[in-house]
C-alpha cells in the first residue's frame, strides 16, 4: 500500500502546494478500512466473479463441470420462461412505480396541508414501512383469497367473486397493490420533506396574484418537486426489479409461472440442477441493473442541489 | 441541506397540533374534507393490521367462519399458545434478534470506521478508490449473487445466522458509507485538531470525539439496517440451512404448507412476528421518520 504514495503522481502532489499530502498515512487508518474492504470483497465481488465464471460452465451446483462457452446465454435468450419473467418484472415495476408515486404525492400534499390529526395520520401512513413484506403478504393472501371473493359474491361482481390470486391475468394486480402498500411510506417521507422545503411565501405571492388551488399545485408545487419525483421513481424502480418476498407470500410465482419475477427465476437454479444456466440469467440481470444504474446517474447528475 | 429539510417535521411533531392550531386560528382554517379523506385513506393501512389483530384473538371455530372483519367473540389466546409451540417462537425470536442486533452493530461500526479512514485520507488514491469500490456494490442486488453465496456460505460453515449477519451487513455497507462520508464532510477539521494538540491518538480521536458526533447518522444507518435485517425473508430463507435456526419471518412459511386452516394460529404467529417492529416504531416514530427522510434525501 505504501507503494501508492511513492508513485510519480503521488510524488508530484506536494509541488502543487499541499504540504500535508507528503505526510505518511497513519497505519491505524488501514486498520479502520481493511476489515470492511476484506469482508466486502469476500461477501460480494468474489461470489459475483465465481458466479459469472460458472455461467460459462455446465455445472449443476455440485460435482464435475466443464466449460461450455456461451451455451447458457444462447439458451437463456431463447427461453420463453426467462422472457416472461423479465416482461412480468418490468411491467410490474413500471405500474408499481406509477401507483406508489401518485399515491405518495397526493398523500404528502394532504399531510402537509391544514388538516387535523396531522401527526397521528403521518405516523399511521408510515407503519407499512416497518412491517415485514412476507408476513403482510400472507395477511393479504388471506384477504384476497377469502374476504374479497366473499364481498364480490355478495355484491354480485362476477370477476371479484373468485380469488384474484388464482387468476393468471389478474394476480399481478394483487402483487402491485401489496407492494405499493409497503412502498408508499418511503416515497411519502421524501415528498413530505420536499414539500416542507418549499418556502411558504411562494404560495402567498401566488395567492395574492389570484392563482387557484389547482394552479398552485400544477404551476408551483409540481415543478419544484421534480427532483424528488425523479429520485422516488428511480429508487422505487430499482427496488421493485428485485421483487421477491411479497410475491412469494402472495402467489409464489403462480398461477403457473405468470407472476414469477426474475429474482425468483434465478433462485430456482438453487435446487433444480440449473445452477450454471440461472447464473447466466443472473449475469444478464446484473448487466441490466448496471445499465439502469448508469441511466440513474446520468439523470440525477446535477440534481445534488436537492 | 438535510438539516433544513428535516427540521420542519421535528418542530411540528414536537408541538401538539391542537396547541399549534389555537395559536394560528385567526389566520388558518382547518381543511375538514381533506382531513376526512386522509382518515379514510388511513383505513387501507389499518385494515390489514386490524384483521391480523382480531383474527389472532379468535377461537378456532370463529376463525374459520369466513368473516375476517368481525371482532373476536369470545376472546381466545389459544392461537398464541399453539403458534408459540408450532413455530418455536422463543428460538425464532432469539435468531431474529441476533441477526438484527448483529447487522445493526456491524453496519454502524464497520461503515463508520471505513468512512472515517476514507474521508481523512481522501487525497490518497487507495482510500478514494476504496470509496468507489464499496459504493459499486449498490449496483449488485442480492438475487444476482445469491446462488454463489449460498454455495460459499455452505462450504465455509456460514449457512447460519452468522452468515446472514455478514452478508446483510455487506449489502448495507455501500449505502451506509455514503451516508457517513457525507456527514463527515460537515464536521470541521478544527475540532479534531484541538483534540490532537491535547495529545489524542487517531484511534482516541475517533472513539471519543468523532464517533459520538456521528450519532445522528449512526441512528439513520441503524434504522435502515434494523428494518432490513428484521423483516427480510429472502436472504435468511436461502442462507440458513438448518430450519431450527431460522428467523421469525421465514418460520411463517409453516402456515402455507401445514395448518393452513388454523387461521387463529397463523394470525397469532404473524402478529407476534410483526409486533416488535411496530411497537418499536410507535415509540421512536419521530426518529424513524427523521432518520429515513435524512437517509433517503442524502442517498
Amino acid at each position: 500500500m505504501s507503494t501508492l504514495t511513492t508513485t510519480p503522481k503521488g510524488a508530484a502532489r506536494p509541488k502543487r502546494g499541499a504540504p500535508h499530502h507528503t505526510r505518511r498515512v497513519e497505519p491505524v487508518y488501514y486498520l479502520f478500512l481493511l476489515p470492511s474492504l476484506v469482508l466486502f470483497t469476500l461477501a460480494i465481488p468474489v461470489p459475483a466473479i465465481i458466479g459469472i465464471f460458472f455461467s460459462f460452465t455446465n455445472s449443476i451446483g455440485i460435482g464435475d463441470w466443464e466449460l461450455v462457452g456461451l451455451v447458457n446465454y444462447v439458451a437463456a435468450f431463447s427461453d420463453p420462461a426467462i422472457w416472461q419473467s423479465y416482461l412480468f418484472t418490468f411491467g410490474f415495476s413500471l405500474v408499481t412505480v406509477l401507483v406508489v408515486n401518485v399515491a405518495a404525492f397526493l398523500l404528502a400534499v394532504g399531510l402537509t396541508s391544514r388538516i387535523r390529526l396531522k401527526v397521528s395520520l403521518r405516523a399511521v401512513f408510515v407503519i407499512p414501512m416497518v412491517v415485514s413484506g412476507i408476513i403482510i403478504a400472507y395477511v393479504f393472501n388471506f384477504l384476497f383469497s377469502n374476504s374479497l371473493p366473499a364481498a364480490g359474491t355478495s355484491l354480485g361482481i362476477p370477476f371479484l367473486s373468485t380469488s384474484l390470486l388464482a387468476n393468471p391475468d389478474l394476480a399481478w394486480v394483487a402483487i402491485v397493490a401489496v407492494t405499493a402498500w409497503q412502498a408508499v411510506p418511503g416515497a411519502l417521507l421524501i415528498y413530505i420533506a420536499g414539500l416542507l422545503a418549499i418556502p411558504g411565501d411562494v404560495y402567498e405571492a401566488a395567492e395574492i396574484d389570484g392563482a387557484s388551488r389547482a394552479q398552485r399545485l400544477t404551476r408551483i408545487t409540481l415543478p419544484l418537486m421534480a427532483g424528488y419525483v425523479v429520485i422516488n421513481v428511480i429508487l422505487g424502480f430499482k427496488n421493485f426489479l428485485n421483487a421477491y418476498d411479497i410475491i412469494v407470500g402472495l402467489t409464489n410465482g403462480g398461477p403457473g409461472t405468470s407472476t414469477r419475477s426474475v429474482a425468483m427465476t434465478i433462485i430456482t437454479g438453487f435446487n433444480s440442477g440449473d445452477y450454471a444456466y440461472q447464473m447466466a440469467n443472473a449475469t444478464i440481470f446484473f448487466v441490466v441493473a448496471v445499465l439502469i444504474a448508469f441511466l440513474q446517474l446520468s439523470v440525477t447528475r446535477g440534481r445534488n442541489t436537492l | 441541506m438535510t438539516t433544513t429539510l428535516t427540521t420542519p417535521p421535528r418542530s411540528e411533531t414536537s408541538a401538539p397540533s391542537g396547541a399549534r392550531g389555537r395559536a394560528r386560528k385567526p389566520r388558518e382554517r382547518w381543511n375538514r374534507p381533506g382531513t376526512l379523506v386522509l382518515v379514510l385513506c388511513s383505513v387501507t393501512v389499518l385494515l390489514p393490521l386490524y384483521v391480523t389483530l382480531s383474527m389472532a384473538f379468535k377461537s378456532p371455530a370463529q376463525a374459520v367462519d369466513g368473516n375476517a372483519f368481525s371482532l373476536p367473540a369470545p376472546l381466545s389466546v389459544q392461537g398464541f399458545v399453539q403458534a408459540w409451540q408450532l413455530t418455536g417462537f422463543p428460538v425464532g425470536l432469539a435468531m431474529s434478534l441476533l441477526v438484527t442486533a448483529g447487522t445493526v452493530a456491524a453496519t454502524i461500526l464497520l461503515a463508520a470506521l471505513a468512512s472515517y479512514a476514507i474521508m481523512r485520507n481522501w487525497e490518497r488514491r487507495m482510500f478514494r478508490w476504496s470509496f468507489f469500490y464499496l459504493l459499486g456494490a449498490m449496483f449488485i442486488p442480492f438475487p444476482v449473487v445469491a446462488l454463489p453465496q449460498i454455495q460459499l456460505t455452505g462450504r465455509l460453515g456460514l449457512d447460519n445466522p452468522a452468515g446472514v449477519v455478514l452478508l446483510a451487513t455487506m449489502f448495507q455497507l455501500s449505502f451506509s458509507v455514503l451516508l457517513f462520508t457525507a456527514f463527515l464532510r460537515s464536521i470541521p477539521a478544527e475540532l479534531e485538531e484541538s483534540a490532537r494538540i491535547d495529545g489524542a491518538t487517531t484511534a482516541q480521536t475517533f472513539w471519543r470525539l468523532v464517533f459520538p458526533l456521528l450519532a445522528p447518522m449512526s441512528a439513520t444507518v441503524g434504522i435502515f439496517a434494523f428494518l432490513y435485517a428484521w423483516n427480510d425473508f429472502m436472504m435468511p430463507s436461502l442462507i440458513i440451512s438448518d430450519p431450527a435456526l431460522q428467523t421469525l419471518p421465514v418460520r411463517q412459511q409453516l402456515f402455507q404448507t401445514q395448518f393452513s386452516n388454523n387461521y387463529n394460529v397463523s394470525f397469532a404467529s404473524y402478529l407476534m412476528a410483526m409486533a416488535p417492529a411496530i411497537v418499536a416504531y410507535l415509540f421512536t416514530q419521530r426518529w424513524v421518520m427523521q432518520g429515513v427522510t435524512q437517509g433517503a434525501v442524502k442517498g
